[in-house]
């Protein structure tokens, strides 16, 4: 460390680490955290085991050629298209249920540089959704390979090419999608306008996908639901053949919008 | 020293300017009453003063440095803006733990400022069942946390029972004695009658007096006695020798502040004067106050 003499003042400021800690506390002091990611799981691996649970019967009827085109690991983890929103959810309210309560204040007042609070609740969303988004990557894949082994059907375990890959690579979507989810809640300070627009992102401009012009197009190579979920597969897929470079685009349109709301939280009155 | 400088403020809401180049100062040790009609300014110069919203122009400074560059600042400036600002769902004890965590302050803390408000028994209930009272009170337990020399309260006692009001008006005193810098804010004079040491007027954004109570109450005629007598040149003079301040009034009248009807009454008697009237003023400090503001309020009449 630095000489006692140097700076008193700004060896007595407070470490960013405990910016982090009090958003933590902040973050598992409400019952509403739990609910959400019990219903993470809840719905995470609900999904997966429907998905999986018919499973057989659908195999028994492909072509050979489409059995050639058999992915279990993808099939295990389609259940990120719900994830993602309830993952988002809690990156959301994370920043819009202090400006709803008009908490924001507060936490200001606590810690006026407005970068640094940003800062510490994205790492806070990060670990967060690291953790749980991982561990529901790898719990679902689990649970879907045993279902497909119970009816007999192809499946995966994780030491197969290309494996360990997709269900890491659904981990990091995932959190990239809770940090888009702060940078929206922190634009748009409402929980249901930025609620509307990732679903909007997530769901909605993929289906509108036909519309896009040819120029635009290219653009969903790089979009969440569409080419930045190539990552969750096994199979070599020649629109995609780099899947982890679509991932990477997403990251970049995520911290692109992640700067506008550092730059407007920073700029705005509260 | 530990105090609020605020210099040449002006906030501009678009063509509306809520404040219009407003400076003054809280001092350490007293209470500093800031009062004004609704819509006065009150609650704008208090986000700038605590950086939540920037100025248009002027700058506020606490201590000689911006709020946002205090190393730690809870342990420098405690603020209750808003009592509503609490998530409901959490409880008063993880509201305050997380504030204090963001500060680097130690946990027990939490515990000493809950007991200072009188807040323990309710510590882990969740704040949306708070009654407005105890919503007040959490506000002043986190603005406590750090044990700051600069308190800041908007409206503390807005929408509170009298028991809750006097509660208040004891604890700015208190920690005014204490030698902490106290800024209160309010739309009513007659709650700073008995809690302030120092008023800050403002209408319209704009600085309409700086003043000490005392000197506000003298200036308004409150606590001064108006005495007719047979020589007035004369007793004025005895009035003067005996510590009293005398200045002119109506019809040959003298205007007495600093002594007691009833001292004036004995001074009278003693030097054989003869009163006509002695009659303790009644002017109440809201009508003062009224006065002062009247312009504010007949802009904001016409303009709503
Ligand atoms: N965020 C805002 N946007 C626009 N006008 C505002 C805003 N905040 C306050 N004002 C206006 O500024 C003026 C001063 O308001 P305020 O500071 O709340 O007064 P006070 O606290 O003295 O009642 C009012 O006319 C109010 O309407
Ligand atoms: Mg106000």
């Amino acid at each position: 460390m630095t000489a006692p003499a140097a700076a008193p003042a700004a060896a007595l400021a407070v470490p960013f680490s405990r910016t982090v800690h009090a958003e933590w506390i902040k973050f598992r002091s409400l019952r509403s955290t739990w609910y959400t990611l019990a219903g993470l799981g809840f719905a995470g691996l609900g999904i997966t085991a429907l998905g999986m649970s018919t499973v057989g019967v659908d195999y028994a009827n492909l072509t050979a050629a489409e059995r050639a085109d058999w992915d279990p690991t993808n099939q295990s983890l389609t259940t990120y298209l719900i994830a993602q929103l309830i993952i988002g959810v809690l990156g959301i309210l994370v920043v819009t249920s202090e400006h709803a309560t008009g908490l924001i204040q507060t936490s200001l007042a606590a810690t006026p540089r407005r970068h640094r609070l940003l800062a510490a609740k994205a790492v806070l969303l990060t670990g967060v959704a690291a953790v749980t988004g991982q561990a529901l990557m790898f719990i679902s894949f689990f649970l879907g390979q045993t279902m497909l082994a119970a009816q007999g059907v192809p499946n995966a375990s994780l030491g197969d090419p290309g494996v360990l890959s997709a269900v890491l690579g659904g981990g990091v979507y995932l959190t990239a999608i809770a940090l888009l989810a702060v940078g929206l809640g922190t634009i748009l300070r409402t929980t249901a306008g930025a609620l509307v627009t990732l679903v909007s992102i997530v769901f909605l401009v993929p289906g509108f996908a036909g519309l896009f012009p040819s120029g635009l197009a290219g653009i969903l190579d790089f979009w969440p639901s569409q080419g930045a979920a190539a990552v969750l597969t096994t199979l070599p897929n020649p629109d995609y053949p780099y899947p982890w470079l679509n991932l990477g685009g997403m990251c970049l349109g995520v911290a692109a919008v992640l700067t506008v709301a550092f730059v407007l939280f920073r700029r705005r009155d509260v | 020293m530990n105090r609020i400088d605020v210099r040449g403020l002006t906030k501009r809401y678009g063509p509306d300017t809520a404040v219009d180049d407003l400076s003054f100062t809280v001092e350490p040790g007293q209470v500093t009453g800031f009062l004004g009609p609704n819509g006065a300014g009150k609650s704008t110069t208090m986000k700038i003063i605590m950086g939540l919203a920037s100025p248009t122009h002027g700058s506020v400074t606490i201590s000689g440095r911006h709020y946002r560059d205090l190393p730690v600042p809870l342990t420098h400036v405690g603020a209750l803006l808003d009592a509503g600002a609490v998530h409901g769902s959490r409880t008063a004890h993880s509201h305050l733990l997380a504030l204090a965590a963001s500060n680097g302050l130690p946990a027990r803390r939490v515990g000493t400022v809950l007991e200072r408000t009188g807040l323990t028994s309710v510590a882990g209930k969740h704040a949306g069942g708070f009654s407005l009272g105890m919503r007040q009170r959490l506000g002043i337990a986190a603005a406590l946390l750090g044990d700051p020399q600069v308190l800041i309260f908007d409206e503390p006692v807005n929408g509170l029972d009298p028991e809750g009001i006097r509660w208040i008006r004891g604890f700015m005193r208190s920690l005014a004695h204490e030698g902490r810098a106290v800024l209160v804010s309010s739309h009513l004079m007659s709650e700073m009658a008995q809690t302030a040491d120092h008023l800050v007027v403002i209408g319209r954004g704009k600085l309409i007096a700086d003043t000490s109570m005392t000197d506000f109450m003298t200036a308004n005629g409150v606590g001064t006695v108006l005495v007719r007598c047979s020589e007035p040149g004369v007793f004025a003079r005895l009035l003067t020798a005996a510590g009293a301040t005398v200045r002119d009034g109506p019809e040959s009248s003298l205007v007495v502040s600093d002594l007691a009807a009833g001292e004036i009454g004995k001074l009278a008697a003693y030097h054989s004067v003869v009163l006509s009237e002695l009659s303790p003023q009644q002017a109440s400090l809201e009508d003062a106050f009224m006065e002062l503001t009247k312009d504010s309020l007949e802009y904001l009449g016409a303009t709503s």
